[in-house]
C-alpha cells in the first residue's frame, strides 16, 4: 500500500470537509465510547487486570527470544509448519510458496491487520491468486478498492447506502429489484456470497491475537464466525502473525483476553474466541490438513530496547482512536498507512520511519484520552512526544515552528522571565476573545484556528491559578488517569 | 544465517541479552511449568445453583436463549421442541460424541440425524460442551473424532447442551479442565470458546446476530 502519510495535513483537510466520511464518524463518537465504559464499570478488577496484561506483555518482550523458541517447539510439535520472516518481503514471499505448493487459486481470508501491513492481497492478485476477504467490513472495503480505516472496524467510514450501491454494482447476478435498504438485509447478501467462497478456497488465512508458547497455539478472537470458517474449510491454513503476539500461557491470554474485548467493542467476551494448534489430527471429520504460521518481524525487533518498546505490548483493541478527538475528526485514512489513530501515530515511524510517516506524530492534542484508555497502559502522548523530537532533531519540520519552538525554548529555560512573558500575554489575549472564550482567527495561528476554535485563556495564568487552587486544596491530578476520558 | 536466528539474534541485541543466560532460560521454564493464575475476577466464585444462574443470565446477555431440563434423557425432546417452536425442518446435524449418543433420541418420532462433518445446507447443529463459563456464559466445545469443529459454525441455529457440572465459574477453572483433560502443554487441535451467535457491526455500527456463523445458539442445560 501506499504511504500517504506525509500528506497528512491535507488529507484531513480533505476529511473534514466530506460530508458522508463526516456523518459516518458520528457512529465513533457514540457507539465504542458508551459500551466500553459499560463493560468496565460492571467489572471491578478491569484496572487490576490492566496492570496484570502489561506486567505479561512487558515480561514476555523481556525473554522474546526464549519465548519464539519455545512456541516453535510446541507449534512444531504439534505438526504445524513454523517460518520466519524478516521483512514483509519474505513475508509475502512464503505465503506465496505455500500457496503455490496447495495448488491455490483462492485464498480466503479472516480480517488481519498484519496482512494489511505486509500488502498481501495487492501481491496476491499481481500473482494471479485471488484472495477474497470474509469479515464483512473487509469484504466491503475490498469490493471499494480501499484500505480498513480503523482497525477493528474497517468500513466505519462508510454509510449505508454507500454499502448497498457496492453490493449491487458487484453482486449483479442477483435481481436488481432487491431490497437492501436494511443493514440485515445487506448482512444477509454478504453471508450468502461468502458462503461458497469458504468451500472454493484452496488456503486461509488468518492473523493471530496471540501464540502462546506453553502449548504452540494460536488464538483469533471475532465476532462474525468469518475466521472461524475461513480457517477450518480450506485445505490449509495459513497464520500471520507478527513477533510480538506471544504470551506465554494460556492463564496469560486469558487475563488480556479479558481486557481485549472490553476495550474493543464494550463485550465482556467476544463471540468466538479460538484456539487453534496444528493441522487436522487422524480420525478429525473436519479442519485443515496443513497448518503454516509465518513469524514476521518486520521493525519489530528494532523497537525492542528502545523508547518504543511499550508500544509491542499493544494488542490492536482500538480504543485509543475510539476516544481520539484527531481520529473522530478526520477518520482512519487521513493517517495515510495501515494503522490509523494514536496507535498508529506511534507505531508507522516505528515500522516504516519517522522520515516517511510525516506529521503523524503531531496528529494529537495531547489531551491523554487514549493513554487513560488503553488497556494495555502505553504511554502513547509521550512515544508521540519522542517522535516530535526525533523529528525536530532531524530537521524534518518547517522553519516556521523551529524558530517558534527555539523561541519558546528561550524563556521556558527562563522560568522567572516566562512567567513575567505570560503574565502580560494571558490577560491580553483574554482582552481580545472578549469574553466569547475562544478564538475563530487569531494571527499567525492560521493551522490552528482553520479547523478549530482556539480556547482563549482566563484572565490568569495556570501558575498563578495553580497557586491559588493548591491553596484550597483541590488539585486537578486528584481525579485520577480515568477522569481525563 | 537463517531469518530464524537472524531474528533471534537481533531480539537478543536489542534486549542485551547473551544467549545462554541461565536466569533468563529458568525464568521462562519456571512460568511456562506454573502458569500462575494472575487476576481472577470475583464475579466467578460462586458454588452450585448460584454458579448456574449466573452462567445462564450472562449466555442471556450475550444473546443466547437458555433451556435447563433435569436429566440428560430429557434432552432429545428439547431439542424438537426447539425444532418445532421455531418452524424448522425436524432434521440436526450432530457428531458421534458419546455423551450425546446415550441419549434416547429414538423417543423423537420423525428426527433426522446427520452424522459427521456439518454441510452447508444444515439448518441446525448439536453439540456437547466441554465446559461452561460462568463468568461470561460462554461454553467452551473442541475438535476430535466425535466433535466435527464445523457444527459450530456452519448450521443457522446451534444447539449446545452442557451440563451443569462441567460449568465453571472462570476461565482459569476451564483451563485447568483443559490441562487435566489433555495433559500439561496439549490441546486438541481446535478448541471454541462460543459466547452467543455470531453478530456484526460493521455497518453504521448497527449491531446484528447472524454474520458467518449461527443466528441463534440455544443452550440446553443439564442440571
Ligand atoms: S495502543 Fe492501546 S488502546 Fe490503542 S489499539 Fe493498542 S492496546 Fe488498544
Amino acid at each position: 500500500m501506499d504511504i500517504r502519510s506525509p500528506a497528512f495535513k491535507q488529507s484531513a483537510r480533505a476529511a473534514l470537509s466530506d460530508a458522508q466520511l463526516q456523518r459516518a464518524l458520528g457512529n465513533v463518537r457514540t457507539g465504542f465510547i458508551d459500551k466500553r465504559r459499560q463493560a468496565v464499570d460492571a467489572l471491578p478488577e478491569f484496572d487490576a487486570l490492566r496492570d496484570s496484561a502489561k506486567a505479561i506483555k512487558d515480561h514476555t518482550l523481556a525473554h522474546l527470544d526464549l519465548y519464539l523458541e519455545a512456541y516453535e517447539a510446541k507449534a512444531t510439535e504439534a505438526g504445524g509448519h513454523v517460518h520466519w520472516a524478516e521483512t514483509a518481503e519474505d513475508a509475502r514471499r512464503i505465503v506465496l510458496d505455500i500457496c503455490r505448493a496447495a495448488g491455490a487459486r483462492t485464498v480466503t481470508k479472516g480480517k488481519s491487520m498484519i496482512t494489511e501491513e505486509i500488502d498481501l492481497n495487492a501481491f496476491l492478485e499481481a500473482e494471479g491468486i485471488r484472495p477474497v476477504e470474509t469479515d464483512l467490513g473487509e469484504y466491503i472495503i475490498q469490493l471499494r478498492n480501499e484500505h480498513p480505516s480503523h482497525i477493528i472496524a474497517p468500513a466505519v467510514h462508510l454509510n449505508k447506502d454507500q454499502v448497498e450501491s457496492d453490493f449491487r454494482r458487484v453482486h449483479d447476478h442477483l435481481p436488481a429489484a432487491r431490497d437492501l435498504s436494511e443493514p440485515a438485509a445487506l448482512l444477509g447478501e454478504a453471508r450468502r456470497v461468502l458462503r461458497s467462497q469458504y468451500f472454493a478456497a484452496d488456503v486461509g488465512i488468518t492473523g493471530a491475537n496471540f501464540l502462546v508458547a506453553e502449548t504452540g497455539t494460536s488464538i483469533i478472537v471475532t465476532n462474525e464466525g468469518n475466521g472461524d470458517l475461513t480457517q477450518l474449510l480450506p485445505r490449509v491454513h495459513v497464520v500471520v502473525a507478527s513477533i510480538e503476539k506471544l504470551v506465554p500461557t494460556l492463564e496469560d491470554a486469558s487475563q488480556i483476553l479479558r481486557v481485549l474485548a472490553r476495550s474493543a467493542t464494550g463485550q465482556d467476551m467476544s463471540v468466538y474466541t479460538t484456539f487453534s494448534t496444528g493441522p487436522r489430527r487422524p480420525g478429525d471429520p473436519d479442519g485443515p490438513e496443513e497448518y503454516h504460521v509465518v513469524l514476521l518481524d518486520n521493525g519489530r525487533s528494532s523497537m525492542l530496547g528502545s523508547e518504543f518498546q511499550d508500544m509491542l505490548r499493544c494488542i490492536r483493541c482500538g480504543a485509543c482512536m475510539n476516544h481520539c478527538p484527531v481520529y473522530h475528526a478526520v477518520g482512519g485514512h487521513a493517517y495515510g498507512w495501515v494503522y490509523p489513530g494514536p496507535m498508529g501515530a506511534v507505531l508507522t515511524p516505528s515500522l516504516i520511519g519517522v522520515d516517511k510517516s510525516g506529521h503523524l506524530p503531531n496528529a494529537s492534542t495531547f489531551c491523554g484520552r487514549c493513554e487513560a484508555v488503553c488497556p494495555m497502559r502505553i504511554p502513547l502522548p509521550k512515544m508521540m512526544r519522542h517522535w516530535r523530537e526525533r523529528e525536530f532533531e532531524r530537521g524534518l519540520n518547517p522553519a516556521a515552528q523551529r524558530y517558534g519552538l527555539g523561541l519558546w525554548a528561550f524563556f521556558a529555560r527562563r522560568p522567572r522571565l516566562y512567567r513575567f512573558a505570560t503574565s502580560l500575554a494571558v490577560p491580553a489575549l483574554a482582552a481580545m476573545a472578549r469574553g466569547r472564550g475562544a478564538f475563530r482567527r487569531l494571527p499567525l495561528a492560521g493551522g490552528w484556528t482553520r479547523h478549530r476554535d482556539l480556547p482563549a485563556p482566563e484572565s490568569r495564568t495556570f501558575m498563578q491559578q495553580w497557586r491559588d487552587r493548591s491553596a484550597g486544596g483541590e488539585t486537578a491530578a486528584a481525579r485520577g488517569p480515568e477522569g481525563l476520558a | 544465517m537463517s531469518a530464524r536466528d537472524t531474528i533471534l539474534q537481533r531480539v537478543r541485541t536489542a534486549l542485551g541479552a547473551a544467549g545462554g543466560d541461565a536466569a533468563r532460560s529458568r525464568a521462562v521454564a519456571a512460568r511456562l511449568a506454573e502458569a500462575p493464575a494472575g487476576i481472577v475476577p470475583a464475579r466467578g466464585r460462586l458454588d452450585g445453583k448460584a454458579r448456574t444462574d449466573l452462567f445462564v443470565e450472562m449466555a442471556e446477555k450475550a444473546a443466547a436463549t437458555v433451556q435447563r431440563v433435569r436429566k440428560p434423557d430429557s434432552v432429545p425432546r428439547a431439542v424438537a421442541a426447539y425444532l418445532r417452536g421455531r418452524n424448522l425442518p425436524a432434521a440436526v446435524r450432530m457428531g458421534d460424541d458419546p455423551r450425546l449418543a446415550a441419549m434416547p433420541w429414538d423417543k423423537v418420532r420423525a428426527l433426522e440425524i446427520g452424522r459427521g462433518a456439518a454441510d452447508p445446507d444444515d439448518e441446525v447443529g448439536v453439540s456437547h460442551a466441554y465446559a461452561g463459563i460462568a463468568e461470561t456464559g460462554t461454553v467452551m466445545v473442541h475438535s476430535g473424532a466425535d466433535n466435527p469443529t464445523g457444527i459450530n459454525f456452519l448450521p443457522e441455529h446451534h444447539i449446545v447442551v452442557v451440563d451443569a457440572a462441567d460449568i465453571e465459574g472462570d476461565m482459569e477453572a476451564v483451563i485447568a479442565r483443559v490441562r487435566a483433560g489433555f495433559g500439561k502443554g496439549t490441546m486438541p487441535r481446535s478448541l471454541n470458546l462460543i459466547t452467543g451467535p455470531s453478530r456484526s457491526g460493521d455497518i453504521e455500527q448497527t449491531l446484528l446476530l447472524g454474520a458467518h456463523g449461527p443466528r441463534a445458539v440455544h443452550l440446553i442445560v443439564i442440571g
